[in-house]
């Protein structure tokens, strides 16, 4: 009898639905059905069970071959050229759970080297805007039921975030917002007339790298200068500035979903930091609340995990062995990787070979490479050895932070035959280097 | 079969009535008892003060709002303290941050000043995974956390048609969905009424659509918690947190309690706590006018045998200040001007986090860290009036020994007053200065162990000495005879312990961690028949509001760790 | 616009490209999602595309041959695309203004027509930039 999984979480996107049905052949082996999920989640469930997953590590040879070999030796291979290297760097974790990010920082700490995750190549400057600014947020429940105006700033969860504006945005029905769509009113800021774009009520469409400006002219507005506006400002009419000003200081509860159209442009951390700000302004007078749209799954983990464990929730430095330290520009994978710092890189749970500028992956590439990844990608056809794990949500469960940072417990709905979760490894990975740490003192 | 014993200390535990007399404390498989054999490992606490392991009523060391502000503050780590010079790590991980250290520092810091057990003090029920996430990662302590319902959408509905036995039921089942241990309320209807950018500033505030009021929700609350008959007792954070002249809203507030009484079987006997009693305790109708009401409202407090508080002293740190009051947050953001966060939580609370600079060169500060001690000098009762800062809002855990020294010694409160630059504004504004009292050790003891213990309906677990309870001891290097003249010989003291013991099991020696083994998670497991109405409420709150799922919401057995619960039965 | 052939490029997210990436980076699903730019008709007019046909993109940090198209999602004339992933990253400049975070929007390129040079697979890019292609150049 196949068996159904109800309530399962969706490891794609930071929407992180838990709604999610799957049908699974009797041995536990195979999925036959996903209902409930975009097309993008159903991809990952049908994957789970592909013929073509690897299910042993694999060694790189001299003649650019691989061979299967066991966890054991892969352990040993992985802990030996953490335990020598000077500066090795863990990167990735978009797609881990809780547990085995945890278990990351357990291994970097002893082997005293460098942990990163992706944010710090996408929400990273979201953080340091935080650092200096703070975050007026809420959980999505809150823009489900109360919000009446709704932002997308740079982000397109048409594309991104399938299921956004369905399950908590424009669509709902919440407790004070019984009519969904049809009381709300949706604004969409971009470059581009996204599909997003293409159900708001008014697209805004600002100059490519110019957003800054943008939130100054709406800063003026708030502070009561809307008349010293200039005609336009960073392509955008100032007629149309002073509409969306007033729709939204109007608004009962307002949220701004932001994305990597601010983190990726010119102003990085200060796009974010003056929509912070204008958030402060807006709260003067009625209820804003601000939302990163986190890419994946589990991406805000990591900075959960870690700053619960050093402090600091990116580009740590570890290599002091009695604290942390973090300074990003300094301590990111990339501006490391870029100044040839790094003598050995673990990529794990994300693909640095396809998502790094190529310039940084050939530097990483002079040192040991590990891909610690279920599937093959680009980091695992360039890695001296990649270690195959469990699909969080698929073959193992855990814990997960949406983008609200609301933890979603995810379930197991295959059977791993054999395939160490993220957890296992690197604590049998951690294991081997206190053994290595303790030899050598 | 281990056994320990202590020999020769001076030993303080107010649940035994022992007031400094030498004793010897002998422990066995973990607990407390009267004797062991001649082969029990021995420990010689001669010349030194022995107490049970402490334990913190009220802290905020776990969860969303803890980790967002060390998120948010990477300059807490610049603050290293002892760790500036780069001492070695002590225990298995590093220790990181000040005002709201990593879960690896919390655990280590309190058993280096001699606690085994904290009570996490808001737990968003929404986010319970992530609570018990911490606690997984917090090494040593026992822990328990209380999830908040002073703004939760199916208390506000059950109370205002007076269903007691639903919201009694709703409550079990939260409490076993989060593996929670009590109720905690904070500024009562007032952050639900955030949510729309507004506030109630005072009991009868109706909240905004739900047509209730904070009173109504705190009565409602204590009937509830009565009937269930839960360990602790409600644990409130009232309305109007902060303000000048807020100590009328306190009165009102406490005086809702009048004529309720506990029921339970822990030994409890307060039916309301009202938690850190000095940002309540002003007076004044401005911050020109601000000054302390702390006699007022210790007066009340001092007749009133069902009410417990604790101080919520302020340290004159810089700190993270940090609740689930978020429009007190906003306002204190207003004020200071600072970086601000904030998070409201769907149907059920909120939270605001500001850093906070508690300068003593500030009048109005100086004011506030006189009126934490005012409450502590002026309490009648010890077994009532507990020993906390609120953290971090007040100031850091890890200056308890500080506000203990205080306590114990008018020379080291004189020395902090002469610093102050606004002193003659200070002592204006208060009644410190001429307060004489100095507390005792055994006062302390009931401060910071057994009062707490028994307020929580844990007091044959904890902070205890008693044969049965758990082996949690304490180990000052502080002659009870003949204490130090030097106050800063106190504070030294109860910083670092010459030996904290958790089940027997020697933790902390000479003031670095020896051993780190796991603590558990406290909770309270309430067994009562299903109450099919409120099984069909939750369900359709999940349907129709909530953004996770229903069989999702409940912490999953296996994300719990050691869980260790208090069993009630409710027919 | 400037009469030059330079644009300013930006690499974002697609839905194509997240079905793709969970079928595989080596599947003809990534291949066909991620080798396009998208670019405004009147710039293809100008500088002499036509469209579909392949184009040479070069930036500070490298060049890539992709496709061009005009997208259902616009972009205005000066403004191209390309979803992000192997393609992109080869012209994507690591720089990061001291955030860590590189430049994956807003960065000058050059679009010239080069109809006849041939797509590259995502495997190819990524082994031939460090060394271990063994297939066909």
């Amino acid at each position: 009898m196949p068996k159904v999984y109800e309530n399962v979480g969706c490891p794609y996107c930071g929407c992180s639905c838990d709604d999610v049905r799957v049908t699974v052949s009797d041995d536990g082996k195979k999925v036959l059905e996903v209902e409930n999920v975009c097309a993008i989640g159903t991809e990952i469930f049908k994957h789970g069970s592909s013929e073509h997953r690897i299910r042993l590590p694999r060694l790189r040879q001299p003649d650019g071959s691989t061979k299967d070999i066991s966890y054991e030796e892969a352990i040993e291979w992985t802990a030996q050229r953490l335990y020598k290297a000077k500066k090795p760097l863990m990167y990735g974790f978009g797609s881990t759970n809780c547990e085995g990010q945890a278990a990351a920082a357990r291994v970097m700490e002893s082997a005293g080297g460098c942990l990163d995750n992706c944010a710090t190549i996408c929400h990273g400057p979201s953080f340091l805007a935080i650092f200096d600014n703070g975050y007026p947020t809420c959980t999505l429940g809150e823009v489900k039921n109360r919000a009446d105006v709704i932002v997308y700033w740079g982000s397109n969860p048409a594309h991104a975030h399938p299921r956004h504006m369905s399950r908590y945005s424009i669509f709902p029905r919440g407790f004070f917002t019984g009519k969904g769509q049809k009381k709300r009113t949706v604004i969409v800021i971009d470059p581009r007339y996204t599909d997003t774009a293409n159900v708001a009520d008014i697209h805004v469409r600002v100059k490519q790298g110019h957003d800054y400006e943008l939130f100054d002219a709406f800063r003026m507005v708030m502070h009561g200068h809307g008349d010293d506006l200039p005609d336009v400002v960073a392509d955008v009419p100032k007629e149309q500035i002073l509409q969306v000003a007033e729709i939204m200081s109007k608004a009962r509860f307002g949220t701004v979903f932001y994305g990597m159209g601010l983190t990726h442009s010119d102003g990085r951390n200060h796009n974010i930091d003056i929509a912070i700000s204008l958030m402060r302004d807006m709260n003067k007078v009625t209820k804003w609340t601000i939302m990163a749209m986190r890419g994946h799954y589990n991406i805000a983990g990591p900075g959960v995990v870690w700053s619960w464990t050093f402090g600091f929730p990116y580009c740590l430095d570890l290599t002091k062995k009695n604290y942390a330290h973090m300074n990003p520009g300094e301590t990111s994978s990339v501006d490391m990787a870029m100044r040839d710092e790094v003598d050995m890189f673990i990529n794990i749970g994300t693909d640095a070979g396809a998502h790094f500028p190529i310039p940084a992956v050939q530097h990483l590439k002079k040192h040991p490479w590990v891909t610690i990844d279920p599937s093959v990608c680009m980091a695992s056809e360039i890695a001296d050895l990649h270690i195959p794990v469990c699909i969080c949500g698929v073959d193992t469960g855990g814990i997960v932070y949406r983008m609200d940072n609301v933890p979603i417990q995810f379930r197991q709905v295959l059977d791993p035959q054999g395939l160490l979760t993220d957890e296992e490894l690197l604590n049998k990975i951690a294991d081997r280097v206190d053994e290595l740490n303790a030899k050598g003192a | 079969m281990s056994e320990l014993i202590i020999k020769n200390g001076y030993v303080f535990d107010p649940i035994s009535g022992v007031k400094g007399d030498k004793a010897d404390i002998a422990i066995k498989d973990g607990k407390i008892v009267e004797k062991v054999s001649s082969k029990a490992k021995s420990i010689d606490a001669s010349g030194k003060t022995v107490m049970a392991g402490g334990v913190d009523i009220h802290t905020h060391v776990v969860g969303p709002k803890v980790n967002l502000g060390r998120e948010m503050r990477p300059e807490d780590k610049l603050f290293r303290g002892e760790y500036r010079g780069g001492i070695v790590k002590q225990g298995y991980r590093m220790e990181m941050g000040f005002s709201i250290p990593t879960t690896w520092k919390t655990g280590y810091a309190y058993s280096r000043m001699g606690y085994t057990y904290v009570n996490e003090a808001a737990m968003p029920p929404l986010m319970a995974p992530h609570v018990h996430e911490e606690i997984r990662d917090t090494p040593i302590l026992d822990i328990s956390a209380m999830p908040v319902f002073g703004n939760n959408w199916f208390c506000f509905e059950y109370l205002k048609n007076k269903e007691i036995e639903n919201n009694a039921a709703y409550i079990a089942w939260l409490l076993k969905a989060t593996y929670g241990v009590g109720l905690k309320i904070v500024n009562p209807g007032g952050t639900e009424a955030w949510a729309w950018g507004e506030n109630c500033n005072t009991i009868h505030d109706p909240v905004p659509y739900f047509d209730i009021t904070p009173a109504e929700i705190i009565t409602g609350l204590i009937e509830t918690n009565e009937y269930l008959g839960l360990p602790h007792s409600i644990h409130l954070h009232g309305n109007n947190l902060g303000n000048p002249g807020n100590y009328t809203d306190t009165l009102d507030t406490l005086k809702l309690a009048e004529g309720y009484k506990a029921k339970n079987k822990f030994g409890r006997t307060q039916v309301l706590h009202n938690t850190h009693l000095q940002f309540h305790s002003y007076k004044g109708d401005s911050w020109a006018t601000f000054g302390s009401a702390a006699k007022e409202v210790m007066d009340y407090v001092n007749k009133t045998e069902n009410i417990t508080i604790d101080l919520g002293c302020v340290t004159l740190d810089e700190t993270t200040t940090m609740t689930a009051d978020g429009p007190f947050e906003h306002h204190l953001m207003e004020l200071n001007h600072r970086k601000w966060a904030n998070c409201d939580v769907e149907l059920e609370t909120g939270s605001g986090i500001v850093p906070f600079v508690y300068d003593k060169d500030v009048a109005v500060i100086g004011i506030q860290w006189a009126v934490g001690l005012e409450i502590g000098l002026y309490a009648k009762d010890m077994m009532r009036t507990f020993l906390t800062t609120d953290h971090p809002n007040g100031g850091p855990f890890s200056r308890y020994p500080r506000v203990i020294k205080w306590l114990m010694s008018k020379k080291a409160r004189d020395a902090t007053l002469d610093s102050m630059k606004r002193k003659d504004k200070v002592i204006a504004a208060t009644d410190l200065a001429s307060m004489d009292r100095e507390l005792n050790l055994y006062d302390i003891a009931m401060m910071t162990r057994a009062g707490p213990a028994k307020a929580l309906g844990m007091s044959n677990m904890f902070g205890s000495l008693a044969p049965g309870a758990d082996g949690n001891v304490s180990i000052y290097d502080l002659d009870a005879k003949k204490l130090p003249t030097d106050p800063e010989l106190i504070e030294k003291a109860f910083s670092n312990t010459a030996y904290t013991i958790k089940e027997g099991v020697v933790i902390v020696q000479n003031g670095e961690i020896v051993a780190e083994p796991k603590g558990y998670t406290i909770w309270t497991k309430v067994n009562m028949p299903e109450n099919a109405q409120v099984m069909r409420d939750i369900k359709e709150k999940f349907t129709k509001s909530y953004t996770v799922n229903y069989e999702n919401y409940a912490v999953f057995d296996d994300h719990v760790y050691n869980p260790r619960p208090l069993e009630v039965d409710v027919a | 616009m400037a009469e030059n052939n330079t644009l300013n490029m930006i690499t974002q997210r697609a839905f194509e490209e997240g079905v793709a990436m969970e079928i595989g980076k080596t599947s003809p699903e990534y291949f066909d999602a991620c080798n396009i730019i998208e670019m405004n008709e009147q710039d293809m007019k100008r500088l002499g595309i036509l469209k579909n046909t392949n184009v040479r993109v070069t930036s500070e940090s490298g060049q890539v041959i992709v496709k061009a198209v005009v997208g259902r999602q616009t972009v205005y004339p000066g403004l191209c695309h390309i979803r992000q992933g192997v393609w992109a990253n080869q012209v994507v400049p690591p720089r990061t203004q001291s955030t860590g975070t590189p430049q994956y929007s807003g960065f000058p390129v050059t679009v010239e027509p080069a109809p006849e040079e041939k797509l590259k697979t995502a495997l190819h890019l990524v082994q031939g930039a460090v060394g271990m292609w063994k297939g066909e150049e």
